[in-house]
């Protein structure tokens, strides 16, 4: 009869994993990657005539400089001050001459209401710093995000986020999401 | 009531460490599933700027990443120090953005296809004429959902 084979020592064997484990510990990355998401235009051929002839009150212009300054309807502003700037154009509280229009749509959870007509317009520079130029698409983005914040807390009661996907579309229909960047001038 | 008294023995028996390599296996495999390798070496230094309103990148399969900022130390000897593109592992002009896409494209399945996100790595100090080639670069190859890849900004 054959000698038993010993059998494996399974003592190591912890100290194996541990080792594995700590390996996938050290190396792994549990970072989700975040941003801000934007969409852009549809790319045509023919040069852009955008002159659909929007009208000059339902603008919100915003030129970023090479210097990194901000012009926001022909006045310099602080990157600080964009974002009221941007939720005063595009709620227009007070149907104030200089800001936008609004007209009248039906939407489901508010019946008729009055929605802007404003765009906001971005235009930079080729020489402005990346980190100003998401600084200020923050404050853009961050503008409609608080007016549908708001309203989405006076309406439902609810923060945006955790509303059902049909009351957010409401939502967006009544603070649609309008920022046009224009090319920059070539030199 | 002596039924209930313990048996004699005052001391612990030891723990039995029979389950432990189970328990570290267990912890082993959640890492291993849990965890991305890096997939793609950065030649480029990238410095992301700060923002608030983020949103997550969810599906991480179906992105694809441009990544632009000064070459690394290393290559700049060959490259210079001016803002560079990178696509996977290389530098890239910004030419070769189209192929990119469509080979990233290619890739996938069809039916994903449509809900593709580019993600744009790009260094806070970079100017945006370059910024901007890409953009239109991606217009023309029709990826049109991107994301401004940043960090979030702590409250002050």
């Amino acid at each position: 009869m054959a000698k038993k084979t010993p059998e494996v020592p399974s003592a190591s064997l912890a100290d194996i994993a541990f080792m594995l484990l700590i390996f996938f510990l050290v190396t792994t990355t549990m970072d989700v990657d975040s941003g801000l998401e934007r969409r852009l235009p549809q790319w045509s051929e023919d040069t852009p005539d955008q002159d659909q002839e929007i009208k000059e009150r339902n603008v919100f212009v915003v030129l970023v400089n090479r210097n990194n300054d901000l012009l926001v309807e022909n006045e310099y502003v602080n990157v600080k001050d964009l974002r009221e700037r941007a939720k005063e154009f595009m709620e227009n509280p007070a149907n104030d001459e200089n800001l936008p229009e609004k007209e009248p749509k039906e939407i489901p959870y508010f019946g008729q209401v009055m929605v802007t007509k404003g765009v906001i317009s971005l235009r930079n520079d080729l020489d402005t710093r990346y980190g100003t130029y998401i600084a200020v698409q923050n404050e853009l983005v961050g503008a409609i995000n608080d007016l549908r914040e708001d309203l989405a807390k006076k309406q439902f009661g609810k923060s945006y986020n955790d509303l059902e996907k049909d009351k957010q579309d409401a939502i967006r229909d009544v603070y649609p999401s309008r920022i046009s960047e224009a090319e920059p001038k070539k030199k | 009531m002596s039924k209930f008294r313990k048996s004699d023995s005052k001391e612990l028996p030891p723990i039995s460490t029979a389950s432990l390599p189970d328990i570290v296996f267990m912890l082993l495999f959640f890492f291993m599933v849990s965890t991305t390798m890096r997939e793609v070496t950065l030649n480029v230094k990238v410095h992301l700027p700060e923002a608030t309103e983020l949103s997550k990148l969810e599906k991480k399969s179906l992105v694809s990443y441009i990544y632009v900022g000064e070459p690394l130390p290393k290559f700049q000897k060959t490259f210079g120090i001016a803002p560079r593109i990178q696509l996977d592992d290389q530098f890239a002009n910004v030419d070769d953005i189209q192929d990119f896409i469509i080979k990233e494209r290619e890739a996938r399945d069809e039916a994903e296809r449509p809900s593709m996100i580019t993600s744009l790595k790009v260094d806070e100090n970079t100017k945006m004429g370059i910024v901007t080639d890409i953009k239109q670069e991606l217009r023309k190859a029709a990826a049109l959902h991107i994301n401004y890849s940043s960090r979030k900004r702590t409250e002050r």
